[in-house]
């Protein structure tokens, strides 16, 4: 469905990325784990037509990405959730939901959505008044999720959802991507919090400077001696 | 008091024009990060387009603001396609230099079309006055254009908080890569925000065409306004903009009859001086990093 072949890509004259090839199939959740700086981010931000690579290919169901627009790449139904959550903190939590529905097609979907949303996060609907910038880090983090389902996504990108949040929430976030993933939507996640990715996950890359480095499935990875040397500290 | 009323009542009248000019401005701003130096030549422009459609086909200039507002949209948005969007990734300094440019291209033009002749525009209206009461009188065409400017500025209010299309340019202004993400097109909330802060400017060009000279320089000294309002009120924040440009109008209107009209434009900018002293990221703004 979403394909990643040979990319490389450097900001500037620093090359970050080097040949990445990833694949994404209906219906999967696929993880990318690996150390800070190692790329996933920037891989993230290539898919999603945030920055073009220098070389290699990107296609989502047989169309080319790297001819798209951001906004293009939305419309087609890739997208991201982006490292730390990039709220609109002037907006309340009901104007960010609107515009994670901004695309046209999805307006008809709206109330269904949010509904949707609010049954996944009711604290949403408690707060939602409250401007997205006084939120807590965990709020913010369940509004960025929730604003990116609004947009009916068919593969959804998520960066670091986990990041700063406490293990009950962490756990609370992963029950709902593995609700998400039941519903229909293919997942990337991208993901440090190695044991609890690599387990809901069907498939995984770990990734080491810029590389794709192991590749395989979520449990044979757990096992893996690198990956438990490297991530798991054992 | 009867003096301090009428001085009072139509400082917030004047105030409210500034308010439509500086609105216009913060709004780029807000979506580009570039301050807009030609912004009064295109308040020019709008005020001789006002003068045009006066002498020529008899429009009422507060009428052609119907006109005008679309008109002055379109070159805005113009601007912004063929000339601000190649710079947006540009140093400063270039953008800078790029609305500078715009600006002078566009008085240059005017002085050539029209000369630098003061040119004036006199309606059946332009000096009558209106009672209050309390021995209070306004400037009937302050009142008229003040009723308009409200009513544009309501407009627009309603435009960026309910609608889809104007909270966009709002999720632009806040977080541009994260519009990106909700599949709001950047380069298009552009188009349309430097068209709207261009109308914005282009309305408030005609609306004080019937009681201001017009000439081809005539933009600079709004421009400085439209900068101190923006400033003053927080940059990007229209609600700021509103309020700066109202209290702008109020202090050059107290001081032209308390101390003299010579001197007003010391006192704003001496209150432009205290406020930035005691809110330096303005009366609405943030502290932005
Ligand atoms: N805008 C940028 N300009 C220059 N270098 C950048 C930029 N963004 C990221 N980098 C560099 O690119 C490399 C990869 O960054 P990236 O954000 O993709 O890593 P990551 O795997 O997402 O890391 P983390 O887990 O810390 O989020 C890093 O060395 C980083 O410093
Ligand atoms: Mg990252």
């Amino acid at each position: 469905m979403l394909r990643v072949e040979k990319l490389n890509f450097a900001y500037g004259d620093l090359k970050v990325l080097w040949d990445v090839d990833l694949e994404v199939n209906e219906g999967e959740i696929v993880t990318v784990v690996g150390a800070n700086g190692a790329g996933k981010s920037t891989t993230l931000k290539n898919i999603s037509g945030l920055v073009k690579p220098a070389s290699g290919s990107l296609s989502f169901q047989g169309r080319d990405l790297t001819r798209m627009q951001p906004h293009q790449v939305v419309e087609a139904g890739l997208v991201q959730v982006p490292e730390g959550r990039r709220i609109f903190p002037e907006m309340t939590v009901m104007e960010n939901l609107r515009m994670g529905s901004y695309v046209k097609a999805t307006r008809a979907d709206r109330q269904k959505n949010i509904d949707w949303v609010f049954e996944l996060f009711p604290r949403l609907r408690e707060r939602e008044r409250q401007l997205g910038g006084t939120m807590s880090g965990g709020e913010q983090q369940m509004l960025a999720i929730a604003r990116g389902l609004m947009a009916n996504p068919k593969v959804l990108l998520l960066d670091e959802p986990s990041l700063g949040l406490s293990p009950l929430l962490v756990k609370n976030i992963f029950d709902i991507i593995i609700g998400i993933n039941r519903q229909g939507v293919t997942i990337l996640l991208v993901e440090q919090n190695v044991y609890q990715s690599l387990r809901v996950s069907h498939r995984a890359y770990v990734m080491e400077t810029g590389r794709v480095v192991l590749t395989g499935k979520g449990d044979e990875l757990l096992n893996n001696d690198h990956v438990k040397k490297a991530f798991l500290g054992m | 008091m009867a003096v301090f009323m009428q001085s009072f009542l139509s400082g917030i009248l004047i105030g409210g024009v500034y308010a439509l000019i500086g609105i216009g401005l913060t709004l780029i701003f807000g979506v580009m990060r570039i301050i807009n130096f030609g912004h009064g030549d295109i308040l020019m422009v709008g005020m001789y387009l006002t003068y045009v459609l006066f002498t020529w086909l008899h429009i009422d200039p507060f009428v052609s603001v119907l006109i005008t507002f679309p008109l002055m949209f379109l070159f805005g948005g113009f601007l912004q396609k063929v000339f601000i969007n190649r710079v947006l990734h540009a140093v400063a300094q270039n953008q800078i230099l790029l609305t500078i440019g715009l600006g002078l291209v566009m008085s240059n033009t005017a002085m050539l079309i029209f000369t630098s002749d003061y040119k004036i525009l006199t309606t059946s209206y332009s000096s009558s006055t209106l009672q209050v009461g309390g021995g209070v009188t306004v400037s009937t065409p302050l009142l008229i254009s003040f009723a308009i400017t409200a009513a544009v500025t309501a407009a627009l209010y309603w435009f960026l908080l309910k609608t889809d299309t104007g909270q966009a340019i709002r999720a632009t202004a806040q977080d541009r890569e994260a519009a990106q993400l909700m599949g709001i097109n950047v380069k298009r909330m552009s188009i349309l925000a430097f068209g709207l802060g261009s109308a914005l400017a282009g309305t408030a060009g005609a609306l004080i065409s019937p009681t201001y000279y017009i000439f081809p320089q005539v933009g600079g000294g709004f421009t400085l306004k439209a900068f101190v309002i923006t400033v003053l009120g927080g940059m990007g924040s229209v609600v700021g903009a509103t309020l700066g440009g109202i209290l702008i109008g109020i202090t050059e209107s107290l001081s032209a009859v308390y101390i003299s009209s010579g001197w007003k434009d010391v006192v704003v900018f001496v209150l432009f001086l205290l406020v930035l002293l005691f809110r330096p990221s303005g009366l609405m703004g943030k502290s932005r990093t």
